[in-house]
């Protein structure tokens, strides 16, 4: 099992420094959000912890070793990325776009071998879209067309998948939808990491929650130690009410009204 | 049970899928180059000094022939012209397709962002005021032109674009335009400070077109291409995974720095070497990848070839619509191009607005 770790990360873009002297571990094999108001850093971190940002300070760890000092490419056998709103190029089919995310496996001698189309094969089953798979991407509906985003990065193969708010723009079913395959992912063995908007998504589908407040984690833990009045209060503003969920247990947040 | 019977036929049906694909990109390039072989012919036959075709054919196999001249004419003036159109052509079709994979821009090509005005530049700068120099640098100083270019072109209109992808497609036209016009405003500039023989020979700087090339011409391109379009291949599986973004691009382990500089140095040399044998020859690297992609996708490996061997049946064709529509007279081979690039730049600026 891989950990991917961020020790006193610093990061940020130029001159303005978005995440601070940050410590963090995500459990391995577990599925973890990133939660936290708007410009509090989760996307910042999450394209950190990704590598796509260099550290300003610190580091990311991958079993102990520092994530850029890594041969990038083998990096992305280990570590896939779904940035938010990926756009596919215009014509490309389903079968093409996951195809692409074989590209850290091959080489200029071995280009598509037999692995890659059992890779294919797979990412097509687990994400229901092998009847759509010579589809161009443009002609499907916003579930579908991130269920084939998300089949790209299994065709990657990697033990963590990153994912920066998967379920935005979608509507409820397709949000659920989305939410389940991440799951159901999961419990094939892959360590998920993503930033959330929606709380009670969060409390729901995740098993490791970090909360995260300018650039600093604020708490972190499972949601009933994370979703709490307090700190819905502190780190968004929001007067709330937490209750545990009649069906599940979980907390379940109800917001309330704003703190002036 | 179900479930291998279920895969097995999902197997046989990609193996079907592929092989239909592959044999589509056959089927495509065969009839380029079938079309392009034709045009060839017509190439050869045709023009004010018409030769028959078995005379042409008789004065390629050296056999003898009943009028001296055609050795001259065919040999000498249209099977170089006709080569070089097809190569440059070649060239300009794999560098506009290389050029609209690497800035995800579908208005780009080496013409529209300034690029050749910068090698035609960079060429001018050096025959006209190195006069001592030999023949061979010209392509040398053509791509450090191209380069200074991209490099402004770069500063101006691509370093700064948000990372959200808000990039703008016309931002860059606009500033590889304005560029264009400064370049080219240089080019006629230093050609006044030139021998009146050099003069005479500027015109090509001006004006995209093969008039009066010849076999030392074809020799200037072949290495180049004979480098360069090969290489061309190599990029494409970078070109495919860089078109889903730069940070899907980064997650799977594309370098995006050295691939950027690699692709981008290819395309600018691609087009660069033909700006010296034939000048700013516009729109062919802006429509040749458009009606590749119609005709083979988008993926690379099968664009970029396709692109090229469409560029080159397109300046040749032009060339020969040129040079026969109204003889003696000759259209240069850009100024046909144009007629039909124009209107088409136009319709795919519009098919944005519509989108």
């Amino acid at each position: 099992m891989t950990i991917l770790r961020a020790e006193k990360l610093s990061l940020g873009y130029d001159t303005t420094p978005i995440v601070h002297l940050l410590d963090l571990e995500t459990p391995s094999g577990q599925i973890t959000a990133l939660i936290g108001p708007n410009g509090c850093g989760k996307s910042t971190l999450l394209r950190g912890l990704a590598r796509l940002l260099k550290p300003k300070h610190g580091a990311v760890l991958l079993d102990g070793r520092a994530i850029h000092t890594l041969p990038t490419r083998q990096l992305a056998r280990v570590l896939g990325l779904l940035p938010q709103l990926p756009t596919a190029p215009e014509g490309i089919t389903v079968r093409q776009l996951i195809a692409q995310g074989r590209y850290p496996h091959q080489t200029w001698f071995q280009q598509w071998g037999q692995e890659d189309e059992t890779a294919l094969r797979n990412a097509l089953a687990l994400t229901s879209l092998t009847d759509l798979a010579d589809r161009v991407v443009d002609t499907l509906s916003g579930g579908q067309r991130q269920r084939a985003w998300i089949a790209m990065s299994l065709a990657q193969e990697t033990d963590i998948l990153l994912l920066d708010e998967p379920t935005t723009y979608l509507d409820l079913a397709h949000q659920l939808e989305v939410l389940e395959l991440l799951v159901q992912l999961n419990r094939k063995g892959k360590t998920i990491i993503m930033v959330l908007h929606d709380l009670n998504h969060a409390a729901h589908y995740a098993d490791h929650l970090i909360v995260l407040s300018d650039g600093r984690v604020v708490a972190q833990g499972m949601a009933g130690q994370v979703i709490t009045q307090e700190i819905i209060r502190k780190t968004f503003g929001v007067e709330s009410l937490v209750m545990p969920h009649p069906v599940t247990g979980k907390p379940l947040c109800l917001p309330l009204r704003r703190i002036a | 049970m179900k479930a291998t019977l279920h895969i097995h036929s999902i197997t046989r049906r990609s193996w079907r899928v592929s092989l239909k694909n592959i044999s589509r990109l056959y089927l495509v390039l065969g009839s380029l180059l079938f079309a392009t072989f034709i045009t060839f012919v017509l190439q050869l036959w045709l023009g004010e000094y018409p030769i028959a075709p078995f005379d042409v054919l008789n004065t390629l196999l050296s056999r003898q022939v009943t009028d001296k001249n055609y050795h001259f004419v065919v040999m000498e003036l249209r099977l170089p012209r006709a080569i070089v159109a097809w190569m440059v052509g070649m060239a300009l079709g794999a560098s506009g397709a290389i050029i609209q994979g690497l800035t995800r821009n579908p208005l780009a090509s080496p013409d529209l962002t300034g690029v050749s005005a910068g090698a035609s530049a960079g060429a001018v700068t050096m025959f006209v005021f190195f006069p001592g120099a030999p023949d061979v640098l010209l392509p040398l100083a053509a791509f450090g032109g191209g380069i200074f270019t991209a490099w402004l072109l770069y500063l101006f209109a691509w370093r700064n674009r948000s990372t959200a992808g808000s990039d703008s497609p016309l931002r860059l036209i606009l500033i590889g335009i304005g560029l264009s016009a400064v370049l080219s405003a240089f080019t006629s500039f230093a050609l006044t400070f030139s021998e009146i023989w050099n003069a005479q020979r500027a015109m090509i700087w001006l004006t995209g077109t093969v008039y009066a090339t010849g076999w030392d011409d074809v020799n200037a391109l072949f290495p180049w291409l004979v480098v360069g379009l090969p290489l061309t291949l190599l990029g494409a599986r970078d070109l495919n995974v860089l078109n889903l973004g730069d940070n899907v691009a980064q997650g799977l382990g594309l370098p995006l720095h050295t691939v950027r500089a690699f692709l981008l140095l290819l395309a600018v040399a691609l087009a660069g070497v033909t700006v010296t044998v034939a000048g700013i020859m516009g729109f062919v690297g802006l429509i040749a990848p458009h009606l590749a992609r119609r005709l083979v996708g988008v993926m690379h490996e099968k664009l970029i070839p396709t692109s090229a061997l469409m560029g080159g049946f397109l300046l040749i064709l032009a060339d020969l619509i040129g040079r026969t529509i109204r003889p003696p007279t000759e259209i240069p081979a850009g100024i046909v191009i144009s007629i039909v690039g124009v209107p088409f730049f136009l319709y795919l600026l519009w098919k944005r607005e519509k989108a």
